[in-house]
């Protein structure tokens, strides 16, 4: 294969160069150029390696089905892998490299696996790694000591592991009719749809719109029909009622019409807008979908197929007239159909050099005929390529007798010098987003092909996608599928007239002494390989493709399906409807992970912040997110470790005072006639007994019993309640009440509102607090009589209105002082002023986790969706007196299993931290640690106790109080010596916040 | 998917979050009948065809919807506020 640039021709644009490098060497295309047709301008024909075999592999199609020519594009540490160089556009400063080669693309050392072939055949994972019965390799061990060398030698590009730098949108848009494809078809349905004044968003996945039109060598309304699609195209997109999409590849069809869509905003540019997305996730809701997806042209399977230089017939074509570049100097065609001739006229017309066209079919047209004759190349009918002669490329074709009836070759093998054959095996139509949409494709005899099923939504399908495979025939389709009011003038085609249907034959089949012939070009799925699968029992399309991986690689097989369906059905004796299809899922090419995540992640995410957030900041704090939230984790100062700086505040805490921001706690008002009767049904204790000002600690659980939520409610009125939730639970116990207020109790007059944004919460604890309130809090007073425990007042700091409550988490004598948010700080500062003579101290997360550890109160990570209230010793908040939501099921045989795993506390012996995650065994040595019979939920050091700590959840918790055993954490490969104790590890009689 | 809310409109399955099969019958809050809560809590059915279910339009009014769905097609057949549908529901059955 010696490819080169035409002097003419292509809609690149040739006053302009493009600098990029391929493997380490600059190279210069023009703007316009893909990689692959500016690489083989450059007379660069291998691409890869192949998966298995790292068998030299070029260029085999043109477009969005290029099954070899996968690269890696670098930016900075940031890698893309597996990019189909076929479609990358290439820019100035472009970095690209090949993939699966070691050391060079050249001389690949791995290419001796080729010599290894019959031990990768198909399924070969199950048949060559299963080790002997006995011994360090027995079963399935042996495989796993295997699994890491093939992992290197096998594969396609590598991920990379810096973090990905770039910006991705997600956008919904909605219209009437949605067109999938720009080609003849989809631009004149867009064009009827639009004239009937519907909105009208077309989607182009290539960066023009024109489709099989840009390399077409018809005329259409007396133009080319590139220069008639870019007009017709250009006239779309300034209507105000069409949207032109183009980069844009429609990857997924869900159900209710919703597409899914990704377009490329700016990842083709050398130099990127500031802010601009790389890459933006169109999510598509449309009244009618018009799917003009067009028809991928697929290979014929012969031994020796898979050398660079063999290509498709069309990809040949369209490097040529799309992009100016001969791929060969000697090009020959082999086909089972008419299209390929359609290719020899237009190439013949962009000054490429036909040798010969090697045709199954013992005859062919006039038109056919004559095209042959005219392009110069010597017609071969009856005739089949049965081998190919390559070093790293094409330098010569096997011809010989072939009889397309029963599929045999004879007579003498005669040699023809080629560097370029294209194929074609005929055309399949792009029905994958119609089967994605869930109807079952059916096979057209004429065609040789699956078309379209009958739509179970509202779309439909035009073009070739619906196997029209002519323009003239498209045209007028379109039109009536576009918008059957329409009343548009159809452009005359001057084409030449050509038959559609081609020879059924998929496969010329090996002799004994033949080549490899390659079905799966990704991954280097023979021929051979479904028969082998078929003489192994694997006869389903599903298992074919499970057993082989036969499609399963990036390409989704959209070269490989039809002849590897054909292979099969040949080997098993029926026909290929009667073999049947696998279904198309999303999505219909590569979709990167960015573009989904979209504003989930990076600097688009949103984020939660408190009132206070910026004095937080202002002051040192440290923060992590939990949820969207970002909250203090603690407030160092110079030098010290996270671990110092809680310790720190938590001891002030105990000593003397200490200030936190709660306001990220749920808040919900919870107003009405039955608001206490709601309450009384959804915690486990009762709440209308609750007297109005005062606040009581609440546990829900969920109807299957299992603890589900705790926090404070207040009452503030005879119907008014404010309900605290956990700040990750805030959203699902808002939920949980109106379900059960809409779908359970509709009768309950109760309305509920979400406040957790209204208030700004801050809780004041230690010792000293009740001083740091009293210098600062007027209106009322807040000695022991007018606030006690789990009272409620109201009063003003800095002549701010608040809301104070007497309740403690950190188990010493303390407040939640809540105020309206946009006060948030001003009372923050306030209470610091006021605590100057007592040394507070702000405290972050840690602390707050520390002090609630020694207390052995629980959180979201002791109530995680397993525990039951009798698990965490939270027994005496079950009212006897009233069912609530969990009550009938707590008698159940789960929950009462004496094997549950039950709250402790653990103590560290050795004076080591004990991480949390961490498994309780029995056993000392960490090599071999008995079975785990709990887990620690959170750990810390405790400067009440001076020692290192932890919750955890243990089997037989109580009974298991006085014992030792181990918190072992293979990870991190740490293993602690602990005493389990009872969870109450600091002021059990809980003397200090009642005082 | 889209759910058509009847108070928002059309809206993407986006805003809505599953709440469950609506065709079970909670038991009465202190009734003792263990085998009517287990098939409460537990059972459920996963027929072919018309099945109703609770959806939150939590992105929208948040209120509940009982929707009528295929599961086979999922086609949406009706939806209705859960509040009044469950409302006359009962009232029906007193």
């Amino acid at each position: 294969m010696t490819s080169t640039r035409l002097s003419k021709g292509g809609r690149i644009d040739r006053s302009k160069s493009v600098r990029f490098t391929f493997d380490g060497k600059a190279y210069s295309g023009h703007p316009g150029d893909t990689l692959a047709s500016a690489l083989l301008a450059n007379g660069i024909t291998l691409f890869g390696r192949s998966f298995k075999y790292h068998r030299p592999r070029g260029v085999f199609a043109a477009g969005t089905d290029e099954p070899n020519a996968l690269v890696t594009v670098f930016s900075g540490d940031v890698r893309e892998p597996n990019v189909r160089a076929t479609e990358l556009e290439i820019y100035d400063g472009l970095v690209t490299r090949s993939q699966n080669r070691f050391p060079s693309l050249e001389h690949d050392f791995m290419a001796v696996n080729q010599l290894a072939g019959p031990l990768f055949s198909a399924g070969f994972y199950y048949k060559t790694f299963m080790g002997p019965a006995i011994g360090p390799l027995r079963g399935t061990r042996f495989w796993m000591f295997c699994e890491k060398f093939i992992r290197r030698a096998a594969g396609l590009g590598r991920a990379g592991t810096a973090p990905d730098p770039e910006r991705y949108e997600r956008m919904n848009a909605y219209c009437d009719v949605l067109v999938v494809g720009s080609g003849p078809a989809g631009l004149i349905a867009a064009e009827a749809a639009a004239s009937t004044g519907a909105r009208v968003i077309i989607a182009e996945e290539r960066p023009i719109a024109g489709g099989s039109l840009l390399a077409s060598g018809e005329t259409i309304d007396g133009r080319s029909p590139a220069v008639w699609a870019r007009e017709k195209a250009a006239a779309l997109a300034s209507l105000p009622n069409v949207r032109f999409l183009t980069r844009t590849s429609v990857w997924g069809y869900y159900d209710g019409n919703v597409l899914t869509a990704v377009e490329h905003v700016s990842d083709f540019k050398p130099n990127r807008t500031k802010g601009q997305p790389r890459q933006r996730h169109w999510v598509i809701r449309t009244g009618k979908t018009v799917l003009a997806t067009g028809a991928f042209e697929r290979p014929i399977v012969f031994p020796g197929n898979d050398c660079p230089g063999v290509m498709l017939a069309d990809a040949v074509r369209r490097f040529a007239v799309e992009y100016g570049v001969a791929t060969g100097n000697n090009v020959t065609l082999f086909t089972n159909n008419d299209s390929a001739y359609d290719a020899a006229r237009t190439l013949s017309l962009a000054g490429v050099n036909i040798v010969a066209i090697i045709d199954v079919r013992a005859d062919v047209s006039g038109t056919c005929r004559d095209i042959a004759n005219v392009a110069g190349a010597e017609l071969l009918l009856g005739h089949a390529v049965t081998g190919t002669h390559a070093g790293k490329t094409l330098s010569s074709i096997t011809v010989q007798h072939f009889n397309a009836e029963t599929g045999r070759v004879s007579g003498a093998p005669r040699e023809i010098k080629t560097d370029c054959l294209g194929v074609s095996g005929g055309w399949s139509p792009a029905i994958h987003l119609a089967s994605q949409a869930g109807g079952k494709p059916e096979w057209d005899e004429d065609l040789q092909a699956f078309l379209p099923p009958e739509p179970n939504q509202n779309w439909v399908m035009t073009g070739s996608a619906s196997g029209y495979m002519d323009t003239i025939s498209v045209v007028s389709d379109a039109a009536t599928k576009g918008s059957a009011k329409s009343r548009l003038v159809l452009p005359p085609v001057e084409a030449p007239m050509l038959d559609a249907s081609p020879a059924p034959v998929f496969q010329i089949e090996p002799s004994a002494k033949s080549q490899k012939a390659f079905v799966d070009f990704q991954h280097d799925v023979t021929a051979d390989d479904i028969r082998l699968a078929y003489r192994e029992g694997f006869h389903s399309v599903e298992h074919l493709k499970r057993y082989t991986t036969l499609g399963m690689a990036t390409d989704q097989g959209k070269t490989s399906n039809v002849p590897g369906l054909a292979i099969m059905a040949d080997a098993r004796g029926i026909s290929i409807p009667q073999a049947g299809t696998t279904r198309f899922r999303p999505p219909f090419t590569p979709v990167s992970l960015g573009a989904l995540a979209g504003e989930r992640y990076g600097d688009l995410r949103p984020h939660r912040l408190t009132p206070m957030h910026d004095w937080h900041l202002a002051n040192s704090a440290k923060t992590y997110e939990a949820g969207l939230w970002h909250r203090p984790m603690i407030y160092g100062s110079h030098g010290e470790t996270v671990e110092q700086a809680y310790v720190r505040e938590a001891r002030a805490v105990r000593q003397s005072v200490g200030i936190v921001d709660v306001s990220t706690l749920g808040k919900i008002d919870i107003q009405g006639p039955d608001a206490a009767e709601l309450l009384d049904r959804v915690y486990t204790n009762m709440f209308s007994t609750l007297p109005v000002g005062k606040a009581r600690y609440g546990l829900m659980l969920r109807e299957d019993g299992i603890a589900f939520d705790d926090g404070t409610t207040w009452r503030l009125g005879e119907t008014q309640f404010l309900m605290t939730t956990t700040t990750a639970n805030a959203g699902t116990v808002m939920q949980h009440l109106e379900y059960y207020l809409d779908c359970i109790w509709p009768d309950l007059r109760v309305h509920l509102t979400s406040v957790t944004d209204v208030w700004a919460g801050t809780a004041v604890s230690g010792p000293k607090s009740r001083a740091l309130l009293e210098a600062c809090v007027t209106g009322t007073k807040v000695d022991n009589d007018t606030l006690p425990f789990m009272g409620i007042v109201h009063g003003k700091i800095d002549n701010i209105p608040v809301m104070i409550c007497r309740l403690s988490f950190s188990g010493e004598l303390a407040y939640e002082v809540y105020c309206g948010a946009g006060f948030g700080t001003k009372v923050w500062e306030a209470l610091l002023a006021a605590g100057q003579p007592f040394d507070v101290m702000p405290y972050g997360l840690e602390a707050l986790g520390t002090l609630r550890i020694e207390k052995g109160h629980v959180t979201g990570a002791e109530i995680d969706g397993r525990t039951s209230a009798h698990d965490l010793h939270l027994d005496w908040m079950l009212s006897k007196k009233k069912p609530f939501i969990g009550s009938a099921m707590l008698e159940r045989e789960g929950l009462t299993d004496e094997n549950r795993l039950s709250l402790v506390g653990l103590i560290s012996l050795d004076n080591q931290s004990i991480t949390g995650g961490s498994h309780i065994v029995t056993d000392a040595n960490p090599r071999e640690p008995a079975d785990s019979f709990g887990h620690v939920t959170a750990a810390c050091y405790s400067p009440a106790l001076g020692k290192y700590i932890a919750l955890a959840l243990v089997k037989h918790g109580t009974s298991m109080i006085g014992n030792r055993a181990f918190a072992t954490d293979l990870l991190r490969g740490k293993h602690c010596p602990v005493e389990i104790v009872s969870h109450h590890m600091f002021d059990p009689e809980g003397s200090r916040m009642h005082g | 998917m889209i759910i058509k809310c009847p108070y928002c409109g059309p809206r993407d399955v986006i805003e809505f979050t599953y709440q469950g099969d609506a065709t079970r019958t909670r038991p009465e809050p202190g009734s003792a009948d263990q085998e009517a809560w287990n098939r409460y809590v537990f059972d459920r059915t996963n027929p072919s065809g018309a099945h109703r279910e609770f959806w939150l339009h939590g992105g929208g009014c948040r209120q509940h919807l009982l929707v009528t769905r295929d599961m086979t097609t999922h086609a949406i057949s009706s939806v209705a506020f859960a509040r009044d549908a469950v409302k006359s529901a009962t009232g029906e059955r007193k």
